[in-house]
């Protein structure tokens, strides 16, 4: 089966993220690849929770509305996906809780109740009696399961196994999902890979890039970030801090770059807006920083668990003055792997901020993810290497701000023998005292700008814009960030070319009209209800057509991007 | 070291008479002695926010970061975490720390982090000339005020002392000597000092003759005790003018920084890769 999806929804509280992990887990191990879209509102208990998970034999970014398979907790997941369900899919649900009508739709009942009841299971293990009953749906080995459990359930593992083949025995098989990690001529075969969110894969970009320190204040959809590098940090010498705002996040960052500690932030729009006086200090005293901004719907709190992709233009404007940044917005694990510790190279390289725009759908979806896929064979995130280049090679006086060609002054950290490191808000001089000089204002922001064109010229050998699908057709589709997976797979149906662009500053002029020659028609599909993308590259004079645009929160499906490319190809 | 070697060339643009000539030479003259007693120059970083104190950084050859208003704490804070081998000085002012950079100040007390912040605290707005600030007495006249302030004064150092700072002391920008003991002992001491320099500036708020009049130094106090400490910094609360203000050293105490809680993480590249794949097995 070339794709296949599952959802599996309940309230908050049922563990419906880790339910939906585990599905994508047991089909990991058979060798397909995995992309997971989990959907929770913004509280602790009740509510309605689902993880959609599809497997597929190529790689996959993007959910459909469509699924295979209902896996249904309770009442109120039947009746809010059923109309998901096709005439062959299948359900299988809590007897107890669900009442199926049988005529319109195949499946089959666990009595969950029971079956706890009897091994003596707290009522949280239904997930894993359900998820048991699955296997046997879809038609995975039962040793499959087991060994996803023993490896992923920490308590109680023996009772877990128990009421997860008790769900095995009662449920009836539906079909036979096949198996690629083992069939050595299948040619999508692959071996089981890790399976992770946008923001984990973040980390670990970062973790190798050399950071070492993490800052932030806890905020939806980056707050995992920082809750994996409280847990997997330690044991890289991260050090790890959660102050008092993103006013200090921000300023902590600045004091680790100054003392020659690689730092990064996270936080969404909200926190974003507090960060960016500290922002532009990081502008004008050019202190390497780098902010993860994971994008939600606004304005303001607005729905704080969903997507957007509405921040573009605030990243872009954020700070008073005018200083260069790099941003990139990488599409799915492995790019948000690459770019992330391509962004902290960058950072320490030019000394400017480095923003890494992800949303709700790229931070907390997961992904399969192959390392030898993400990582750089020029060893770009090398820093040990990168590092040395970028230090005060000890001859003469020291100045922090010295002139050069490239507007990039030599790094020094304190303590340094007979010399003074100065670092400073105001406009400086080359030793980092205030002045303020006509004369030395217009130098300095010279050489501000002299270091963001040095970098636009350096990313030109980097593919900051890449081309997908039918790569001659005349109809090009226009996306950055969370919608690469989602045009690309439209794309392909239709026989469109995606224009994908990942870095958004300095933005990619050259490659960006390249990647567009021959195109006579131009679709800019965006999640936000202005075209942010295709503004931006208005001032480019790069013309779109029309917009299909989505602000409801929730990311495009494969269907209703079609359907609504249906509308304006028509 | 002739303290005279730690300025630089920058021309002093603080008016006349101004207070913070005797911070900044009080400062000078300790850096010096330290750097004699095996703490060189080098490991010092001065961290400065925005207002007629922070212009120090600029007078001081020494490694600095001028940074923003009300935010000295989360700069020095990573640079102190960053590397345990450097001292680490704030100087901010009252409108600096006490309004717009608050939470930090707070949240350094709380940590016990082993900083020091000198407040210079004139209690007055000197550079945006003559708005009240929070340590302004009620019915201060200021640009902002001009009927006089309604609000009454916070007490920095009372605050500081419920908020968990380990070293507290209140010096006068009229006593040099002491301000030197006191700058010298809040830099040495581990753990989280807090300074507040009452700082007469001359042009906006010119209490000499006040100070002058009321200021006393504490003498035999038992600083060890909170109770004690409380007494004294209640005894004058910012508000009045008609009472006798202590000087000196109220509190001290040796307690867990946060700090050092980090000083075991250091990056560790030659295992970095092995680690990260043992990592992502567990995501399998």
């Amino acid at each position: 089966m070339d794709n296949f999806s599952t959802l599996i929804g309940g309230i908050a509280g049922d563990g419906i993220n880790e339910a939906g992990l585990t599905v994508a887990r047991l089909f990991s191990r058979l060798g397909y690849h995995i992309y997971m879209y989990y959907d929770y509102p913004s509280l602790i208990r009740g509510g309605h929770n689902f993880s959609l998970v599809r497997v597929s034999q190529g790689k996959i970014a993007a959910h459909t509305d469509q699924i295979d398979v209902l896996i249904a907790l309770n009442q109120d997941t039947l009746e809010k996906h059923a109309g998901r369900l096709k005439e062959s899919s299948f359900v299988i649900y809590d007897a107890d809780k669900v009442k199926l009508d049988e005529t319109k739709h195949r499946g089959c009942g666990l009595t969950i109740t029971q079956i706890l009841k009897e091994a003596g299971a707290p009522a949280i293990m239904k997930n894993t009696c359900i998820i048991g009953g699955y296997c046997k749906v879809v038609g995975l080995d039962w040793s499959v399961l087991q060994d996803v459990l023993k490896k992923h359930i920490p308590k109680m593992l023996e009772l877990n196994m128990q009421v997860a083949r008790r769900g095995y025995d009662q449920a009836a098989q539906f079909c036979h999902m096949g198996n690629h990690a083992d069939s050595s001529n299948d040619k999508h075969a692959q071996k089981p890979q890790p399976v992770l969110t946008g923001n984990q894969a973040i980390s670990l970009g970062l973790i190798k890039a050399g950071m070492g320190a993490y800052v932030a204040y806890p905020m939806t959809p980056s707050s995992s970030i920082l809750d994996f590098m409280a847990k997997f940090g330690p044991q890289f010498g991260l050090k790890v801090i959660h102050p008092e705002s993103e006013i200090s996040v921000m300023l902590m960052a600045q004091g680790f770059a100054y003392a020659g500690v690689k730092a990064a932030v996270g936080t969404s729009g909200g926190g974003f807006c507090l960060m960016t006086e500290g922002l532009s200090l990081a502008g004008m005293a050019e202190m390497p920083v780098v902010v993860i901004m994971a994008q939600r719907t606004g304005p303001s709190t607005g729905l704080p668990t969903y997507t957007a992709q509405g921040d573009l233009h605030f990243v872009l404007n954020a700070g008073q003055g005018e200083f260069p940044r790099f941003i990139v917005a990488p599409g799915d694990a492995e790019e948000a792997y690459y770019w992330a510790g391509f962004a902290m190279n960058l950072a320490w390289k030019f000394q400017v901020p480095s923003f890494i725009l992800t949303d709700k759908t790229v931070s907390e979806s997961q992904y399969s993810f192959d390392i030898d896929l993400a990582a750089d064979p020029s060893g770009d995130l090398k820093e040990e290497t990168l590092m040395s280049h970028l230090l005060w090679d000890g001859l003469g006086e020291y100045k922090r701000y010295r002139y050069t060609e490239t507007g990039i002054s030599p790094l020094a950290f304190p303590p340094l023998h007979g010399q003074v490191i100065k670092a400073d808000s105001y406009i400086h001089d080359e030793n980092g005292i205030t002045t303020e000089d006509p004369q030395i204002a217009t130098q300095t922001s010279d050489k501000r700008q002299r270091k963001g064109q040095f970098m636009a010229e350096y990313l030109e050998g980097y593919e900051t814009v890449k081309v997908l699908g039918d790569e001659k057709s005349k109809t090009g589709l226009l996306c950055w960030g969370s919608n690469k997976g989602v045009c690309e797979e439209a794309a392909r149906k239709l026989g469109l070319r995606v224009i994908y662009v990942l870095v958004l500053s300095p933005f990619p002029e050259k490659r960006l009209k390249s990647a567009l020659q021959g195109v006579e028609r131009l679709f800019a599909v965006e999640c936000n209800s202005t075209g942010q993308l295709a503004r931006l590259a208005g001032f480019y004079g790069i013309k779109t057509q029309d917009r299909i645009l989505k602000y409801d929160g929730r990311p495009f499906s494969v269907e209703y991007l079609l359907a609504q490319l249906g509308r304006v190809l028509a | 070291m002739n303290p005279k070697d730690l300025a630089t060339a920058t021309q002093v643009t603080w008016c006349p008479g101004c207070g913070n000539f005797s911070i900044m030479s009080s400062m000078r003259m300790v850096l010096a002695e330290l750097n004699g007693e095996g703490i060189p120059l080098e490991n010092i970083v001065l961290v400065s926010g925005i207002g007629c104190h922070a212009k120090i950084v600029d007078y001081m050859n020494v490694n600095s970061f001028y940074s923003i208003h009300g935010r000295t704490i989360p700069v020095a804070s990573a640079i102190k975490i960053a590397n345990p081998d450097l001292k680490v000085i704030c100087f901010s002012g009252d409108g600096d720390s006490l309004a717009e950079g608050l939470d930090h100040l707070i949240f350094a007390a709380k940590r016990n982090i082993d900083i020091t912040m000198i407040l210079h605290d004139n209690r007055v707005y000197g550079l945006t000339t003559g708005q009240f600030t929070p340590t302004s007495p009620q019915g201060f006249k200021g640009k902002s005020t001009p009927s006089g302030a309604v609000e009454h004064p916070i007490n920095p150092l009372d605050l500081m002392l419920v908020s968990g700072a380990s070293y507290i002391a209140r010096g006068y920008t009229h006593g040099i000597e002491q301000l030197q003991t006191l700058f010298k002992e809040a830099i040495l001491h581990k753990g989280f000092s807090f300074v507040d320099v009452l700082q007469v500036c001359v042009s906006y708020n010119n209490l000499y003759d006040s100070y002058n009049k009321w200021t006393y130094t504490v003498q035999g106090n038992d600083a060890s005790s909170f109770e004690e400490a409380q007494k004294i910094i209640r005894s004058w609360n910012y508000d009045r003018s008609d009472v006798p203000i202590p000087l000196g050293k109220f509190y001290q105490k040796e307690v867990e920084r946060f700090d050092q809680s980090f000083e075991q993480y250091r990056p560790n590249l030659s295992e970095r890769d092995s680690k990260m794949k043992i990592l992502l097995e567990n995501f399998i």
